[in-house]
């Protein structure tokens, strides 16, 4: 009846992750409980969860990914103090079976729930500010893109409470993710999650390429696009060429955990290499995929906090495309210790230094934007000059294990660790951070405090040293990754130090959290008035802070590179003279997305317990749900002419 | 709205050249929906590969069991592309006739269509059925799990597409020729010319190959 | 602090294979230095000198596009790589682990990793050991080695290359301990519960002692029970064995592949939903 689900499932023997389940049960039953005493879930529900702005849309995105960040955080800081503690060949307080499933849902949740859902929720915001138009292609699928992701989390994190997560590491290799080394549901809950989220990453993908393309203000010629938008093109093509692979990795997979197939389990003539080749396939382009738009981020911040145009656009754009086209082509060197042959391994350990040309330019472009400007070190600048000086560094331990016989000592190491976290966490994630902070007043009409915001970039930048510069002289010495426990004396001091370094950043997410609390108590002191409070150059700043739920009144007409500054310059702070308003198609809010959600974490759930009857519900639901929205009377609204020429006039205090 | 002959304001780029034909603004709607429906086509294509890069690399598998060459039985094949093509033949009818709005003729060429792919699927189904009877089942080999994921994933796009045809048809009855229908018409008209093309694919790389094998 | 990074793995060679690779290693990250640090000091000093309140320096806000200076900065990391790029070809050659250190003949040892252990068979010396490999210092290595499980990774840091250990398929590698030593080993590829205790160590001995130690291996102790090593169990006592079946690592790959009816991919029906004890071959 209810297939391999029983009482045993929840942890009821193992007091961490009960307490943990217990408390976090608590928290979400008491929001939910605050939300309906307040009489907020009819707003809610109209606002954000059946909208298909993207605005809202980003937003949510970049909620659900602060939200993971302290998950996928937690999970770190138990990693840390374990390795901290058992130091004596033994110990420490989690268990290998329990150790196994933290270090699996860290990677898992920071790439796929933190990262992707950051860089996407920015996107998802700016991209149609950016280029002057009212929202994305397809709005009701970007919903529903969203939801789904928010259907993967929830899974993933429910296996907290119910059953247990992978203990495979975050890109669950086969032999050890089949069956007869897995038998639990650890894996069938990796699988589903990441199969229902993808789905909903692809459409993005598809949303943004078609978006950019093909909707973009008059006279936004491609290179006439900011490079924010460039690099979201980029990441969205990567996206479409990437995910499917992942897909059909997974989809085969789970076929031969579910229905006895072949593979890649050790009978039968299954070939696990051909997993880790399909798998890094996808794994390469990913880490594009979120670095991109971080790469963008920084284009947009460094112009703007220095007071001039990004140096080197074309290069920029050219080296943009090329780390796109690159990136499928370096995929082997993931796992150059699997005896590909001297040729083989040669090839993509050149390839692989190829690739950090283009990102080398990158760099040095950025300085020269730097070079001659007026920087103001606000907080996103701090977080954009940290990244440069800190990837570089993360570069330089690339190109070191792209030859192949370095690799053969450090592969697997916690200098591996090191490298890949200095990649991502001052790549993507001060990126993040760095456009959390530039485009917040914007969505929400004030700015974040300040002091704040520089504390804990100082904590993450202290932090992120302490915690990683350790691990790459572990990893010298010999110590490799995912060990429960250690026994090497000489290691001690080192494995400390990273655990201080881990508070320290631990620290830094306290600050960012008081920073987000103080400001929305301090909004009516740092609202901001004028809709452009960094002095910028891109179109979202000649909109209201937050901007008219149809953006632009008027779509703007384009006239060069920096659209809005040579708007400023040219003295011009009307678009028209006399605007002349034309009736606006406003897509209608839909309960598409979550509902499809709903019915896909139904089916999810199902699937991994073996329910059947509840998988076939779920894909009924599922199916009545797109007949549902197939027959809707009106895909949107108009918005008359002159209601909207009424809405600008109410807005003009604020000039746009 | 004006046309800008020359960048003015842009201030960032010294050697901006003249723009003769800037960018007339978004596309209309049948434009970006058709777009974003063959970029979605083409990730389809990409899943595609992947699993046809793993029935290369397992098409030797066999683990002691039958091999393509004794499975394959090339007739049902030839009848199943017939039964595709000939299917891809009536909706490529279809579409003209939703385009010039003739309903009757829609409802009759989609029937056919209908009808064809069902013929299709019922083939297969039915090799299916006769392999797994005769002990070569996917799970009996890796040679036999990417055979059936292979042409099954093509198989299960092909009920896709005979559900969504259905639902189609339904639109037309219920809604008539609006524009949204017309554009979801279209995108089903892809959907299905694309899967002619995997299975030309297919049947090349699997039935072919593996009978010459 | 610092003593010991130098005085164990991958900085303290021991063997022919690991001191070439520790001078690629010093190699490459010399030459990245000296374009890293003064890119570093360069971003640090701009943002520092162009910082809005230093009226002394220039502003020059339309200053965006060089061509000279695009040139260089495209040609920089690419000369650079074109560089190590060489290096990398001609490294990966000459490290390549199928390639022979010598060209005597090397001692032939067949590796086996388990859950949690590891397997060293001596095929030319009919003995057998598990977590302890001894070997003749001064004598070019071939190994040949396998899984019965899962993927692990065989690795010496202070002799060198790693190289991953799959069912089914063999890999190879060749190392040499050059003076006589301990060395520590470990799995380099996450293989499940027990993988934080899949250690053993290398002992290098003078090749006289290494015959004695073979003389006195094969006239006491046991012989290797294969069927017992396939039960899963961790942190094994290291062990050795006066005798261990002809061929059988070459049985242990067959075993591996066959399986045809799938059965041995078949879940585990008595095993709790959580599975908090890991359940290799039947949940204990």
């Amino acid at each position: 009846m209810l297939g391999k689900l029983n009482w045993t499932a929840i942890p009821f023997d193992e007091p961490i992750p009960l307490v943990v389940s217990i408390v976090l049960i608590l928290i979400i039953l008491s929001v939910l409980g605050w939300i309906t005493v307040k009489g907020y879930w009819p707003y809610l529900w109209r606002e954000w969860i059946t909208s298909v702005d993207h605005k809202r849309i980003g937003v949510m995105y970049c909620g659900l990914a602060m939200l993971m960040l302290i998950r996928g955080f937690s999970d770190a800081i138990m990693m840390r103090s374990q390795q901290s503690f058992a130091t004596d060949g033994g110990g420490g307080y989690l268990p290998p079976e329990h150790y196994d499933q933290i270090f699996s849902a860290h990677g898992t949740i920071m790439i796929f729930f933190v990262a992707m859902t950051f860089m996407i929720g920015l996107m998802n915001f700016v991209v149609p500010l950016q280029l002057g138009i009212r929202d994305v292609a397809f709005p009701t699928l970007n919903s529903v893109s969203l939801w789904l992701t928010a259907s993967g989390v929830l899974l993933t994190n429910m296996s907290l409470v119910i059953g247990e997560f992978a203990r495979t590491g975050w890109l669950a290799y086969p032999p050890l993710s089949e069956l007869k080394f897995s038998p639990g549901v650890g894996v069938d809950y990796y699988l589903w999650s990441l199969q229902i989220s993808g789905v909903g990453t692809l459409l993005t993908g598809v949303n943004f390429v078609t978006t950019i393309l093909k909707m973009r203000a008059p006279g936004m010629n491609m290179m006439r696009m900011p490079v924010f938008c460039w690099t979201a093109l980029a990441s969205s093509l990567l996206i479409v060429a990437a995910f499917p692979v992942l897909t059909a990795t997974f989809a085969m997979l789970l076929l031969d955990r579910y229905l006895g197939f072949h593979f890649f389990t050790n009978e039968a003539g299954g070939n696990p290499m051909m997993y880790i080749n399909l798998i890094w396939v996808w794994g390469h382009p990913e880490v594009y995929i979120l670095v991109l738009p971080a790469f963008g981020v920084y284009s947009e911040v460094i112009a703007t906090f220095s007071g001039k145009s990004l140096f080197g656009y074309r290069s920029m754009v050219a080296a943009t495309m090329a780390i796109c086209i690159l990136s499928f082509l370096v995929w082997l060197h993931h796992f150059f210790t699997m005896g590909a042959g001297a040729d083989v391994n040669a090839v993509f350990g050149v390839a692989t230094m190829i690739i950090a040309v283009p990102t080398g330019v990158k760099v040095f472009n950025w300085l020269f934007t730097l070079y001659g400007g007026r920087v103001r070190f606000d907080v996103p600048v701090l977080w954009a000059i940290a990244f440069m000086v800190t990837f570089v560094i993360g570069g330089m331990t690339g190109v070191l294990l792209a030859v192949p016989p370095a690799d053969f000592q450090l592969h697997n190491s916690v200098f591996l660790i090191a490298h890949f976290h200095n990649m991502v966490i001052p790549g993507v994630l001060f990126g993040a951070f760095a456009g959390y902070n530039y485009w917040f007043p914007k969505a929400f009409g004030f700015t974040l405090n300040e002091r704040l915001g520089k504390a804990a970039f100082w904590c993450w930048f202290i932090g992120f040293y302490v915690t990683f510069m350790p691990l790459y002289a572990l990893g010298l010495m010999g110590m490799t990754r995912r060990l429960q426990h250690t026994d090497n004396p000489l290691w001690d001091p080192w494995l400390h130090l990273s655990g201080l370094g881990a508070v320290i950043i631990m620290v830094g997410i306290g600050l960012q959290i008081a920073q987000l609390v103080v400001s929305i108590r301090d909004r009516v002191a740092l609202r901001d008035v004028t809709g452009d409070p960094w002095n910028g150059r891109t179109l979202e700043w000649s909109t209201a802070s937050p901007p008219p739920f149809y953006n632009y009144a008027v779509m703007p007409n384009v006239e060069g590179l920096d659209a809005y500054w040579g708007m400023k310059a040219s003295a011009r702070t009307e678009k028209h003279e006399q605007p002349e308003y034309e009736p606006i198609e406003i897509p209608r809010n839909s309960p598409t997305g979550f509902v499809t959600a709903f019915f896909a974490v139904v089916m999810g759930f199902a699937l991994i317990w073996h329910i059947w009857w509840m998988v076939l519900l779920g894909l009924f639901g599922a199916f009545v749900t797109f007949m549902v929205f197939a027959w809707r009377k009106r895909d949107e609204d108009e918005l008359p002419a002159d209601e909207l020429a009424r809405m600008e006039l109410e807005r003009a205090g604020a000039p746009a | 709205m004006t046309i800008a002959i020359v960048d003015q304001g842009a201030v960032s780029d010294p050697h901006a050249r003249p723009v003769y034909r800037p960018f007339p603004g978004p596309a209309s709607k049948r434009i970006v929906v058709g777009y974003g429906f063959w970029i979605f086509l083409l990730s389809d294509f990409i899943m595609f590969s992947a699993f046809f890069a793993a029935y290369a690399v397992l098409s030797g598998e066999t683990a002691g069991g039958p091999t393509g060459k004794q499975l394959f039985d090339l007739r049902t094949v030839a009848a199943e592309t017939g039964a595709l093509l000939a299917s891809s033949f009536t909706c490529g009818m279809s579409a003209l006739a939703v385009q010039t709005r003739q309903t009757g003729k829609v409802y009759a060429a989609s029937f056919f269509t209908f009808l064809f792919g069902a013929v299709f699927l019922g083939l297969e189904i039915s090799e299916f059925v006769r392999m797994v009877a005769e002990g070569a089942g996917p799970q009996r080999s890796a040679f036999l799990s990417s055979f059936f994921s292979v042409v099954g994933l093509h198989g299960l796009h092909v009920t896709a597409g005979l559900v969504w045809l259905t639902v189609m048809l339904g639109q037309i009855a219920t809604r008539g020729f609006i524009p949204t229908t017309m554009r979801r018409f279209l995108c089903f008209a892809l959907f299905w010319h694309a899967l002619d093309i995997i299975w030309v694919a297919l049947f090349s790389v699997v039935y072919l190959m593996g009978a010459a094998a | 602090m610092l003593s010991g990074l130098t005085s164990s793995g991958v900085l303290d060679p021991q063997g022919p294979v690991a001191h070439s690779e520790r001078l690629i290693l010093f190699d490459a990250t010399v030459i990245m230095l000296a374009v890293i640090v003064p890119v570093i000091i360069a971003i640090l000093a701009v943002a520092w000198w162009f910082r809005a309140g230093n009226t002394r320096a220039a502003y020059r806000p339309d200053w965006a596009y060089s061509g000279r200076l695009e040139f260089i900065v495209w040609s920089i990391p690419a000369l650079v790589v074109l560089f190590l790029g060489g290096i990398a070809w001609v490294s990966s050659h000459d490290l390549d682990p199928h390639k022979p250190l010598a060209e005597t003949q090397p001692l032939e040892i067949q590796v086996v990793s388990l859950d949690w252990k590891w397997l060293f068979i001596y095929p030319e010396q009919g003995i057998a050991g598990v977590n302890r490999l001894v070997v003749p210092a001064g004598r070019p290595l071939h190994f040949k080695l396998t899984s019965a499980t899962v993927m692990n990774s065989f690795f010496v840091p202070q002799l060198g290359s790693q190289i991953y250990t799959m069912a089914g398929m063999t890999t190879q590698l060749h190392l040499q301990a050059d003076k006589p030593g301990t060395y520590p080993g470990i799995s380099a590829q996450f293989s499940g519960d027990g993988f934080s205790d899949m250690r053993f160590n290398v002992e290098a001995v003078p090749e006289t002692d290494f015959d004695k130690w073979v003389d006195e291996t094969k006239a006491g102790g046991q012989a290797l029970d294969y069927a017992g090593l396939t039960q899963n169990s961790k942190a094994d006592k290291p062990a050795v064995y006066r005798g261990v079946e002809p061929g059988l690592f070459e049985k242990i790959l067959d075993m591996e592949t066959e399986g045809a009816e799938g059965q041995q991919n078949a879940p585990n029906a008595t095993v709790s939903p959580r599975a908090p004890v890991s359940p290799r071959n039947g949940g204990s």
